[in-house]
């Protein structure tokens, strides 16, 4: 507590922080991002490793023999969606009749606030179909869920197939302890979620549904298959789910630990493990595969259908057979084995899991980097804003030198009205609220007036009510307040500091990869922006570095990073297709990037637009 | 000064009646930062459901708070948005008065001092002027009727508003000089939850200031005022217990509000320092630690009674945010209640040394509550430690703001009797340090 009470030395530091503060936030902002790209490297990582007693020692031996029967049903439920047009659930009922589960249907329906243009839906109805398999050896308080989405087209009836496949194989099994519950979900998300809301009796997007007719125990671990070809190179675990949540990393231990020992590669972001980390292409593929984590973290959404288990505490990941041009390849038996091993090792659980981490960022499959590791890399820009705070805290707190005639003084003496810092505060925040509720409340008027279909509609209103937003705030506040003073803008400046320092703390903490995304573009704007600085250019640097233009680079980033490269202007059409997706995400499934965002950042960042323009 | 003191409680008021209306008010009511287990409005309605079956609403350790309360919104049942707003707009109003009477006196002792000469030449610009007290009593009122502390504790019905507002009401009338009904409003007080009784010592310092009876304890009068005052008090404790009894017909009540209070059986998380120790602590210590949590509120009583004796106000201040930081059910209605008397020590803030930490810290904190327990309860991957350490570090940035102001009096008074530019033996500029 010196430092707190021992007046000498808190001004020494004091002093010190004020008079390097520049240098410092310089080093900080360097530091950060150097730690976050150290975070690849294998060194600085851990291994993984399985924390969960009852998964850990227990043996089980896989039998499963019947790939390729499970194939051809996949076929045949291939023929009959094709005969149906859609699911055909009178035939998957009957299936899963015969081979000994408890069969029940759910329907539902959802209209979509605007129609979705990458899926081609806006009035969707379909019917999740879902057996029970009783568990033999206790008493039906938990249960295990496999799913498999049923997609139009040709996809994913393997998936389907070899669902049934292991519903078949596990009925004849006397081992389960947990309910199995085989689902088969229509409309991928929007089914999830019926089935999910209809489960645990909520009903928080309000969709409409049909009430479940049966129900197993308290779900404790799902996992989703996502197979569209009879053989497979590889399998690809994805674990980003809604808001950034990942399932416990034990999953993701589990997965790995079983492709080690059946033998199948297994890749996460689609990339495969290289053991040369000591070269640079070694390091850079191990930056690729975490950023490309790290990316679709930050974007909130679900990237598999387990995305909606991970809201109801529930562990899940999605399975995704990948079928490239490599030799080695893997039968559906293979995988089936590989299934069924990992349930059993689940149907082992005593308790939920919950022993390994839930915050984690994966630079390959078999090393993580935990929170305690890649956190310091967003403390070291947050640190940058409270630096910044306390300069500006400083500077206001000692009074300016006295002036000869000291006629200058009676204007700076007096203290900012609080109009002067509330105004910009109420504008900017009206603004934010005008660019949440807008785009969907005027898709009508904009179609009727211009030829543009709903969607677009709702893209291009986001996109101008954005930029209108550059214009409006700093002109009504001088209309308001008159000539602001320069005492003004630092109080302002220090509100809006210390705002974001606690909206990027706090998005870091529920999605880190979101707060360190926007931290490293939102933090050196607030940093250096002050009204004397050259205006064309600080205008265009904070533009550039604003929340949407980070969207836009990301973009870019993102399909670079999945070696899919696109121009300019497919890049600009993918862009206006993710916002889309944002704003349906947060209309369907609760995601919260788009509020957060048009809510919070986005006022916030115009707040430093009105530093810039203080007059 | 009544326009600006109207148009406030009329923007206060219109903010709480439109939250009421809105979907926020049963989020916010759900929220532990803003009931406890004894001030929740969920578990008044459970005690009042039981009384109409004829049940004792104690039975079943749902319903904490006293017969009072629940007789009172038994008829009011109804009416209950209402009388919350009212309780609020009341502590209101008492500080606002209460305030305006202490700064009178204030500056009445100030001028007393000028006149006498006894304030060093220098410490001239340590004076305070009426111009910047004129508007002090209207910011206190603004402080907690604005506060969204108070805000959040009224919308969600906590029946902290209702303590608040008999402490404010005692503080009233202590300030006023009226020795019965200061006496009375704290006994209600103490009947309400215990801790108020520690304010008793301030009450009592600022009564015989006011009466001009030395505190001395070998003198007469001394004692013979503690008496009077303890009768009173106590009287009035008597009654209102024996009417609570009469109420309800057994003394159920004693076990189930004040054992609950003194022995924290519920541990639900809350912004206290209570519940974590105690969930995490073996069985045969949890006598020992109980009391040393307990004590933790009343022992500093002592101590700064004797160090503020001269200045009973500030030590009320003291009082209640000791008490908001250490009871054992903390809201955030308790904290807004000492916070609404940061403005009258506005004075002081050129001594402050870490109001930018810690409101800087308490800004944070009560940002990060909601996102932690988020974490914590729905998303599961956090876990209780995360919300604790918050807690924890909420209450560190408390104590440090109050020992922060204590301070800073401390060294307005000695600046005031030993000048404000202080010199060394040795000629050179001194600096006060605390240690």
């Amino acid at each position: 507590m010196g430092l707190l009470s021992d007046p000498n030395r808190r001004r020494a530091l004091i002093n010190l922080l004020t008079r390097l503060n520049a240098p410092i936030c310089v080093v900080c902002y360097m530091a950060g991002v150097a730690w976050f790209m150290g975070l690849a490297f294998e060194p600085f990582t851990l291994r993984t490793y399985m924390s969960e007693n009852a998964m850990g020692s227990t043996m089980v031996e896989e039998r499963f023999p019947a790939g390729e029967r499970a194939l051809a049903t996949g076929r045949e439920f291939s023929a009959h969606k094709k005969k149906t047009g859609g699911m055909p659930v009178d035939w998957l009922v009957k299936t899963m009749q015969s081979r000994g589960l408890e069969v029940f249907t759910q329907r539902f329906s959802r209209r979509l606030p605007f129609p979705d243009e990458d899926k081609e839906r806006y009035m969707v109805k379909g019917t999740n179909v879902y057996g029970i398999l009783r568990a033999p050896r206790a008493s039906r308080t938990e249960a295990l869920v496999l799913s498999a989405p049923c997609t139009p087209g040709d996809n994913n009836n393997q998936a389907v197939g070899l669902l049934l496949g292991l519903a078949q194989y596990f009925r004849n099994q006397v081992y389960w302890a947990k309910d199995i519950i085989f689902l088969v979900n229509e409309h991928d998300l929007i089914g999830m979620q019926a089935w999910l809301e209809g489960y645990h009796h909520t009903n928080t997007t309000g969709m409409d549904w049909s009430p479940l007719q049966g129900r197993g125990g308290s779900i404790q671990a799902a996992l989703s298959l996502e197979l569209s070809s009879d053989v497979v190179t590889s399998l690809d675990l994805v674990l980003e789910g809604l808001n950034g949540q990942l399932p416990n990393l034990d999953l993701a231990n589990l997965f790995y630990a079983f492709c080690q020992k059946i033998g199948v590669l297994c890749t996460t972001q689609g990339k495969l493990q290289r053991n040369d980390w000591d070269s640079v292409s070694g390091y850079s593929h191990a930056v690729q595969t975490m950023m490309l984590m790290v990316m679709k973290q930050a974007s909130g959404r679900s990237w598999g259908d387990h995305g909606l288990f991970l809201r109801y505490h529930i562990e899940a990941a999605t399975i995704k057979g990948i079928n490239s041009f490599r030799q080695y390849k893997t039968d559906a038996t293979t995988t089936g084995r590989l299934l069924e091993g990992m349930y059993r090792k689940l149907n082992n659980l005593l308790e939920r899991l919950h022993q390994s981490y839930f915050f984690y960022l994966m630079p390959s499959l078999s090393h993580f980097v935990s929170i305690g590791y890649y956190m310091p890399a967003f403390g070291l820009l947050a640190v940058i804003l409270l630096l910044r705070a306390l300069d500006l805290w400083v500077q206001i707190a000692t009074p300016p030198p006295r002036t000869e005639d000291g006629v200058a003084d009676a204007e700076q003496i007096s203290s900012p009205g609080v109009l002067s810092v509330l105004t910009p505060l109420v504008i900017s925040h009206l603004t934010g609220v005008a660019l949440y509720t807008l785009p969907i409340h005027f898709q009508e008027v904009a179609v009727e007036h211009f030829p543009v279909s709903e969607t677009e509609a709702v893209v291009l209103t986001a996109i101008a009510v954005y930029t209108a937003g550059l214009a409006l705030p700093h002109n009504t506040h001088r209309l308001l307040t008159g000539r602001g003073t320069e005492q003004g803008w630092k109080v302002l400046k220090l509100v809006a500091v210390l705002y974001l320092a606690v909206l990027l703390g706090c998005t870091a903490l529920i999605n880190f990869s979101l707060g360190f995304i926007l931290a490293l573009t939102l933090v050196p704007v607030a940093a250096f922006i002050t009204p004397h600085v050259p205006k064309a250019l600080s205008a265009f640097i904070l533009v550039i570095l604003s929340p949407a233009c980070t969207l836009l680079f990301s973009v870019f980033l993102f399909q670079d990073l999945q070696e899919m490269p696109v121009s300019f202007l497919d890049g600009w059409m993918l862009y206006l297709s993710v916002i889309s997706q944002g704003i349906l995400d947060h209309a369907l499934y609760g995601s919260l990037v788009y509020p957060l965002v048009s809510l919070l950042v986005y006022p916030c960042w115009l707040l430093f637009w009105n530093i810039l323009f203080w007059k | 000064m009544a326009a600006p003191l109207t148009l406030l409680v009329i923007v206060a008021v219109t903010i709480r009646a439109a939250l009421y209306r809105s979907s926020l008010a049963d989020v916010i009511s759900e929220r532990v930062e803003v009931v406890s287990p004894l001030t929740a409005w969920k578990r008044v309605v459970e005690g009042l459901a039981l009384l109409d079956l004829g049940v004792s609403p104690y039975s079943g350790d749902v319903f904490h708070e006293t017969p009072l309360i629940i007789y009172l919104f038994h008829f009011l049942v109804d009416y209950a948005e209402i009388t919350f707003m009212l309780a609020d707009v009341i502590t209101a109003v008492c500080l606002y008065m209460a305030v305006k009477d202490y700064n009178k006196q204030v500056f009445r002792k100030q001028k007393y001092a000028l006149e006498a000469d006894r304030y060093p030449l220098d410490c001239l610009e340590l004076i305070r002027s009426p111009k910047e007290m004129y508007y002090i009593p209207l910011k206190v009122a603004m402080f907690y009727l604005l506060n969204p502390f108070t805000i959040l504790s009224c919308v969600a019905k906590s029946t902290c508003g209702l303590n608040n507002a008999v402490i404010s009401l005692f503080i009233l009338f202590t300030i006023k000089g009226n020795v019965l009904l200061s006496a009375i409003f704290l006994s209600l007080a103490t009947y309400q939850s215990i801790y108020p009784l520690t304010l008793s010592a301030a009450a009592l310092l600022y009564l015989m200031q006011r009466q001009y009876i030395p505190v001395n304890l070998q003198r007469w009068s001394f004692w013979w005022f503690v008496a009077q005052y303890s009768f009173m008090y106590l009287g009035s404790l008597f009654v209102i217990v024996c009417l609570s009894f009469f109420l309800l017909g057994s003394w159920d009540y004693l076990p189930s509000v004040y054992g609950f209070i003194l022995s924290v059986p519920d541990l639900t998380p809350n912004i206290g320092l209570f519940w974590y120790f105690f969930a995490e602590m073996f069985e045969h210590f949890r006598l020992f630690f109980l009391c040393v949590f307990q004590i933790n509120v009343f022992f500093y009583t002592v101590p700064l009674s004797i160090k503020l004796k001269d200045h009973p106000v500030f030590l009320i201040f003291m009082q209640l945010a000791v008490i908001s930081i250490f009871k054992s059910y903390p809201t955030v209605g308790d904290i807004s209640l000492y916070m609404a008397f940061l403005p009258v020590w506005s004075h002081l803030h050129r001594f402050l040394r870490n109001i930018f930490l810690v409101s800087c810290v308490l800004l944070a904190c009560s940002a990060l509550f909601p996102v932690l327990w988020h974490l914590w309860i729905y998303a599961g991957s956090a876990n209780s430690n995360f919300y604790y350490a918050i807690t924890l570090l909420f209450n560190v940035a408390q104590i440090l703001l109050v020992s922060d102001y204590f301070y800073a009096f401390l060294r307005r008074e000695h600046h005031l009797s030993y000048g404000l530019y202080l010199k060394r033996k040795d000629g050179s500029e001194a600096t006060l340090v605390l240690k």
